[in-house]
């Protein structure tokens, strides 16, 4: 069997959909949330790489580096966030972050 | 060749510039007491920038293979930027300054994210819009932050932060489908497959994901979830800044995708626009009506106008372009009004944000409670003050594209949002007398309220005709859609 295009695909999106799930389902712990995140930007990056080897064409894996270097950021924010709200709050369980309603 | 590119972005080089620049000559020297001084050359700036893009731009220019566009509507969305952001930071210094949260990230986080801002809006290309939006966001969810010994600040700064996140990935994924169907990132690129023939599902299904993406940034229902929370929870300096310039740029860069890149296609997005719409408006309105706190309300007030611009969107005409950039701007220059007095309110020295603190202030502050009456009246679309302006242009925009349905809509949700509008009103007018605000209000908060509520009340005025409004948004629509 060849691996085609639709492969690679299927695996982002199977891959998007867990990240996405991670996030809404996932009670316990706001790190798991950020590892969630991450999932659905690399799965996105497959996809962008998939079709940038489908189509020949580059600008999708420049495209990539550009997702992986801000994703490198957004990870350095959230973290340092998330350390400035376990100082107050002293836990990041998700349930414990409720201190307004809604 | 490269220069003649760079020419191009000369205000979003020179803020750059200024930003790093700053950034070290704060950390070589007084640091904090810096902040003050940095935060009014920051609104000087921008207020200079706003000038320099108003005055010398003209036609239509690309740079960069077409990726950074800089026509008439990326500049009126830019200058409405620029001025709501520096009347933000103005407005906001007073109360900064004296909860002692005024360090000298502020400023230069708030120009990272105009930066971001006026990437987003200038945007040709896939990437040029990801790296806008983020630039925009990484430097807001810090900024929703900045209080970083309150609880309330940084959880605000971890709900954006994570619903953020979790809307530039579904951004992302859509984006992936289109450059994967159409073969390019470039939206000159995508909109000759949009309107070739039968659009490709997966076009249709990355078209639905990126609006997904972007109805989160606008804070459009059933994407709100974040937008009460990080309005209570961040600092009110700040709360300011998040109702205003972020929404003009994430509603125009809206408008851009789907006019640019999908314009050919309306019949794809249009229901999916007028949906968000629809329920942004009766949620915003209905949601509202229980609120105890100002914060929390004004949340639930931007997400029902956001359904009001969206309507001008959904029409998907030149007309409804230009009612939604009227909109835009009548709605930040309210909600700067608004804000100015929400950032005054104060009991012992404390910050108030209950609304039954307002109970009688007529009766204490007359000229003030004045002022808040024009804006609530006008937010809530009475005539013949602007805001009802705003709300004529979009309904008008939807009966004209026969939409008929989506305007009596409008106008139901904007009756009912009045509701809570207008028991502010009777509040202060006809609250039973009890111990309320005692805060005196700053120079620069003063002048903001009294400056937005003249505008308002006066600006309709057959010879003032809306400071030329109406032109320069039909200049700006009719270069967006062709």
């Amino acid at each position: 069997m060849t691996i085609g295009l639709e492969h690679y695909l299927t695996v982002a999106a199977a891959l998007f959909v867990i990240g996405i799930f991670g996030i809404f389902l996932n009670r316990k712990n706001v790190i798991i949330i950020l590892m969630s995140v991450e999932l659905m930007l690399l799965s996105v990056n497959i996809n962008l790489v998939a079709f940038s080897a489908f189509l020949g064409d580059l600008t999708g894996q420049v495209f990539t580096l550009f997702i992986l270097t801000v994703a490198a950021a957004e990870a350095a924010i959230g973290l340092a966030i998330l350390v400035c709200f376990f100082r107050n709050r002293g836990t990041i369980a998700v349930e414990d972050i409720n201190v307004m309603k809604g | 060749m490269i220069g003649s590119d760079l020419a191009i972005l000369i205000p979003e080089i020179v803020l750059a510039l200024f930003a790093m620049g700053a950034l070290l000559g704060a950390v070589y020297t007084s640091k904090d007491g810096l902040a003050p001084a940095l935060t009014w050359g920051t609104a000087i700036l921008f207020v200079v920038m706003a000038f320099y893009i108003g005055v010398t731009g003209t036609g239509t220019r690309e740079a960069f293979g077409g990726m950074f566009v800089d026509d008439a509507f990326a500049r009126f969305a830019k200058v409405t930027i620029l001025l709501s952001a520096a009347a933000v930071l103005l407005i906001g210094l007073d109360r900064m300054a004296r909860s002692d949260i005024l360090r000298f990230e502020y400023p230069i986080l708030v120009t990272l994210a105009v930066i971001g801002m006026m990437m987003m809006v200038s945007a040709g290309d896939l990437m040029a819009l990801y790296m806008g939006l983020e630039l925009q966001s990484l430097a807001l969810y810090v900024v929703a932050s900045l209080r970083r010994d309150s609880v309330r600040s940084t959880e605000a700064g971890l709900k954006y932060f994570i619903l953020g996140a979790l809307s530039s990935g579904l951004l992302l994924y859509g984006a992936s489908l289109v450059y994967g169907y159409a073969g390019t990132t470039l939206f000159s690129g995508i909109i000759e497959t949009a309107t070739a023939g039968e659009m490709p599902v997966g076009l249709l299904i990355g078209l639905v994901f990126v609006m997904a993406g972007l109805a989160f940034k606008v804070s459009a229902v059933p994407f709100h979830m974040w937008t009460p929370d990080v309005y209570e929870g961040a600092p009110t300096p700040i709360t300011a800044l998040f109702a205003t310039a972020p929404k003009v740029a994430a509603m125009a860069l809206f408008a851009r995708v789907v006019h640019d890149a999908f314009g050919g296609a309306v019949g794809d997005w249009q229901q999916i626009v007028a949906f968000l719409a629809v329920v942004s408006m009766f949620l915003g309105a209905i949601a509202a009506i229980g609120q105890t706190d100002i914060k929390r309300l004004m949340a639930y007030s931007s997400i029902s106008h956001m359904g009001f611009a969206l309507m001008g969107l959904a029409s998907g005409t030149q007309q409804g372009v230009e009612a939604m950039l009227i909109y835009m701007a009548i709605y930040v220059t309210m909600n700067i009004g608004t804000f100015a007095f929400i950032l005054s309110m104060e009991k012992d020295g404390r910050p108030v944000t209950e609304i039954s603190a307002l109970s009688s202030f007529a009766s204490r502050e007359g000229t003030k409670a004045l002022a808040l009456l024009v804006l609530m009246f006008s937010l809530a679309g009475v005539p013949p003050l602007v805001g009802f302006f705003g709300k004529y242009a979009v309904l008008w925009a939807a009966v004209e594209a026969g939409m008929a349905w989506l305007a009596i809509a409008g106008v139901i949700a904007s009756v009912i949002g009045a509701y809570y509008y207008l028991r502010i009103v009777y509040l202060m007018y006809f609250g039973e007398d009890r111990e309320g605000l005692d805060g005196r209000m700053g120079v620069l908060q003063y002048a903001g309220l009294m400056v937005m509520a003249a505008l308002i009340a006066l600006a309709w005025l057959p010879g003032i005709n809306l400071l030329g409004l109406e032109g320069m948004a039909a200049a700006a629509a009719e270069t967006l859609v062709r």
